[in-house]
């Protein structure tokens, strides 16, 4: 884990997010899929916590080298709404490479990557370091709507099948990733699955691994303070490997990856419904979202 | 004043930190997370986080939510226990090279006396601080540190066991804060923590739900920092010779030196470190300018420097 003051290299908008990249030498040597940063806040606002970003992309070879990409969705809030309006030369304050990443199948070569929206940066990037160690990659892409679907033709490149699905049909079918989850696996002949999404769909797609016995690595959200371990509130409960009982472990230093077989899905999203979720349950339940 | 005079060493009633700028308590990890982002031998001391007696899961998701200029929070004091912490954390905290105070939390006056008397032995504890902020299950008070006859009690007890210096963190957001102070230090505490965080709301509009999984939580971070200085001023009126540590709000070394001015003897950054891992020490190299901008040799001699306007009342204490 590094401490770098970075120049944006670029900045750029691609659908409903902003897609930044950094100069971050020795964090781009380090990134693994599936970790993420801890970029400052500016001086003089009434925001003071780091965000925290997935690496979308972390260049160790070629022009690009010592770069890394992460992505910001602008709605999310005053400090993401910021960094999507930083301009190219500007500096941010990073620590990374944060957390444990997703780790490759030794033996089983079929793997299935399933996103929701934002998540799916941190999942081409696994997909590249899975495509370079000939493995078999297959995606499922849900979004909101089309332009949340985050660079579909990038997710066609990376992968032998793609099947994308929109909350509006307005891309692909109309529906959850979980619609289509079951013919895509099928399909792929899946024998690894790995995830980035929402909390409630994690827990769909760990239910569906678990009957399918397919064993899988998820990447969770969870509001974090510090992401380097300190202040103990990303945490999810995770059952013990021995003995019974769980421990809350730290997303940001203990994850954000997680066998999805082990964490206690139901005692964590009484916890966790996100914002955007509860939001979309007021507005169905007229109110009472229980 | 020459250069090699000036030190920023401080001496809090017998534990002597290299620095006056402290990491508040659960905000310095179990002695490994720091590493590599800031060299804790140039921090002047570290609180480890409130320890209890049986280990304790926490409070439920999501701990923390942004409010303007601070955060609201609720860890539930996830802790894994006194016997886990003695055994593990506690010689990795030290061993990481920052004077360790440890932060000690409770129901009950039993409870307070069997983690005092656990760490009685150990070496590596450089003071103890009490956490007064809890419910106090005995007599089914709210905040137990806010009632002075449990104040007194549980402080002296702690004071009676420990054969380290004891700082008493009362909590924020409390009436009469002097009375209080008073009461802790005739208890028998060394010094004192000024303030724990205040208990705090955040409401999440858009659900109609409160924005953290325990529903209540405690406010940090910048928005304190007049609470904290008006706290200090007071108390340090009232007894200018206990050793006072400022927490809340204090991130820069301009905070620090405010609160130097206001009467405090040393800082904590708490939520500032945790934005800032490298704080306490950017804190502590400002403390050193403004010394030598003034020329003063100690931070003990910014104590008492505030220009107050001529009220006899409030010069007599200063």
């Amino acid at each position: 884990m590094k401490r770098a003051r970075a120049e944006i290299l670029s900045t750029r908008k691609l659908g409903a997010y902003q897609s930044i990249t950094l100069v971050a030498p020795e964090i781009a040597d380090r990134a693994r899929p599936g970790q993420f940063l801890a970029i400052s806040m500016p001086a003089g606002r009434d925001f003071v916590l780091r965000r925290h970003f997935s690496i979308h992309q972390a260049s160790r070879r070629g022009g690009w080298a010592g770069t890394l990409e992460f992505v910001v969705d602008p709605s999310s809030g005053p400090g993401t709404g910021w960094l999507s309006g930083v301009a190219a030369h500007e500096f941010l304050d990073v620590i990374g490479p944060l957390g444990k990443g997703f780790s490759f199948p030794k033996r089983l070569t079929n793997c299935m990557l399933v996103a929701e929206g934002r998540g799916a940066a941190e999942l081409y990037f696994l997909a590249q370091e899975l495509v370079a160690r000939h493995k078999r990659v297959d995606m499922v892409i849900g979004a909101p709507t089309m332009e949340a679907v985050f660079k579909p033709i990038e997710a066609k490149r990376l992968s032998q099948t793609v099947a994308v699905v929109t909350a509006d049909g307005s891309l692909g079918e109309k529906g959850s990733v979980l619609d289509v989850l079951p013919e895509a696996v099928a399909r792929a002949g899946t024998e690894v699955l790995y995830a980035a999404a929402a909390p409630r769909t994690l827990r769909d797609v760990a239910e569906f691994c678990a009957v399918q016995r397919i064993p899988a690595q998820v990447a969770v959200e969870e509001r974090m303070g510090c992401g380097f371990g300190l202040c103990a509130t990303c945490v999810v409960p995770v059952a013990r490997k021995e003995g019974g009982g769980f421990d809350n472990l730290r997303a940001c230093v203990e994850g954000p990856v997680f066998n999805p077989a082990r964490v206690l899905w139901d005692r964590w999203i009484a916890d966790a419904a996100t914002f955007r979720e509860l939001r979309q349950a007021v507005a169905t339940e007229d109110g009472d979202a229980g | 004043m020459p250069a090699k005079d000036r030190t920023l060493a401080v001496d809090l009633g017998g534990v002597t930190l290299p620095t006056p700028a402290m990491i508040a308590a659960g905000c310095a990890g179990g002695g490994r997370e720091l590493a590599g982002l800031v060299d804790l031998h140039r921090v002047g001391g570290l609180v480890s986080r409130t320890i209890t007696v049986h280990p304790r899961p926490g409070a439920s998701t999501p701990r923390i939510a942004e409010s303007p200029s601070g955060v609201v929070w609720n860890t539930g004091l996830q802790n894994a226990g006194i016997d886990a912490f003695v055994a593990d954390e506690l010689p990795r905290l030290a061993r990481a090279g920052a004077p360790t105070f440890v932060s000690i939390g409770g129901g009950t006056l039993e409870e307070y006396v069997r983690l005092t008397s656990a760490l009685q032995a150990r070496p590596e504890v450089a003071a103890i601080e009490v956490y007064l902020s809890g419910r106090d299950e005995t007599m089914d008070h709210e905040i137990l540190g806010a009632h002075v006859e449990r104040l007194v009690e549980i402080v002296g007890a702690v004071a009676r066991t420990s054969l380290v210096p004891v700082f008493a963190k009362l909590p924020g957001g409390v009436a009469d804060v002097v009375t209080l102070a008073r009461s802790a230090v005739r208890a028998g505490a060394t010094g004192l923590t000024l303030s724990g965080s205040p208990p705090a709301l955040a409401v999440e509009l858009g659900t109609l739900r409160p924005a953290l999984g325990d529903v209540t939580g405690w406010l940090s971070g910048p928005a304190l920092k007049p609470l904290t200085l008006r706290t200090i001023f007071e108390v340090s009126v009232a007894m200018p010779h206990v050793p006072l540590i400022a927490s809340g709000g204090i991130r820069t070394g301009s905070d620090a030196v405010e609160c130097l001015l206001a009467g405090a003897w040393a800082v904590q950054i708490g939520t500032g470190s945790l934005v800032d891992p490298a704080a306490p020490v950017e804190v502590a190299r400002g403390i050193a300018a403004s010394l030598k901008a003034l020329g003063l040799r100690a931070p003990g001699d910014l104590r008492g420097r505030l220009r107050l306007p001529a009220v006899p009342d409030r010069a007599a204490g200063a």
